[in-house]
């Protein structure tokens, strides 16, 4: 399975670009906490766009990623969008009320 | 038909892959769709790391590491326990940890309430493996563990055709 590596994170504009792995859960989220924080404090973003196209699985971890993300950058007027999700993925993002918050963008 | 199986590994945040991929494997010989076994996955990683992290505290992954390899040397020793049993079109899943319990089930249960604030988790757990299992029963005492029982019909049919 394809690891994330720091290849996965790119600041483009002032947009945090973050490629998530197939697989979203408690083991990867804090490599994907520890980069996305690293870059929010260090560049100029205003918003973040988590991009699902690879992802396959994400249980609650995921969302405790795009919600502490979303405290992180909503004070300062930046947005979280969500693209490519799948629809599982989507489910998630339905059941757990995060897409009242986050901006899913049909794809 | 009856068929059981049971799994029992060391509580690290490596084998929460392989807990959902094993329970989905055992699965899917009872044919059930591929919403459900996603379901199905969700609701074991729930438990599982809720096990983990909350039964064992062992949180190592979750800052301070800086890209560094994690520091092994202190994880707490314990092991999680997963059963199913397939009986017809009923599964029922069992996992169990002799961890440190839960004191306030009640409040546990709640949509969005942790413990652990400072790992940025959601406090969903038990509301996914709700709202993703038919069935949800918990079961814990404190200093001696936590069990976790869900059940799920398999081969309802998919919730994909039912939304649309």
């Amino acid at each position: 399975m394809e690891q994330i590596t720091t290849e996965d994170f790119q600041v483009i504009d002032n947009c945090l670009m973050i490629r998530l792995p197939e697989e979203v859960d408690h083991h990867r989220a804090g490599f994907i906490c520890e980069n996305a924080d690293r870059l929010l404090c260090r560049e100029n973003v205003c918003n973040i766009v988590f991009d699902f196209e690879n992802t396959r699985f994400m249980d609650s971890s995921g969302i405790g990623i795009i919600m502490g993300r979303h405290r992180k950058i909503s004070c300062f007027g930046g947005r979280v969008f969500c693209i490519h999700a799948d629809r599982q993925i989507r489910r998630i993002l339905t059941i757990s009320g995060l897409e009242k918050i986050v901006e899913v963008l049909e794809s | 038909m009856k068929n059981e199986m049971e799994l029992l590994f060391d509580a690290i945040s490596d084998n929460e892959g392989f807990a959902r991929v094993a329970v989905s494997a055992f699965v899917a010989n009872a044919d059930p769709t591929l919403e459900e076994l996603a379901d199905i996955k969700t609701a074991v990683s729930e438990a599982v790391t809720n096990s983990i992290i909350h039964g064992y505290e062992n949180l190592y992954g979750y800052g301070g590491t800086k890209g560094q390899p994690a520091d092994r040397s202190h994880i707490n020793p314990g092991k999680v326990r997963v059963q199913c049993l397939l009986e017809g079109d009923m599964l029922h899943i069992q996992v169990t940890d002799n961890g440190r319990g839960i004191e306030n089930l009640e409040k546990a249960m709640e949509p969005l309430f942790t413990t652990k604030p400072e790992l940025e988790r959601s406090g969903m757990g038990f509301a996914f493996m709700e709202a993703f299992m038919d069935d949800l029963e918990v079961e814990s005492q404190p200093g001696k563990g936590t069990t976790v029982r869900m059940k799920k019909k398999i081969g309802v049919g998919d919730w994909i055709d039912r939304e649309d």
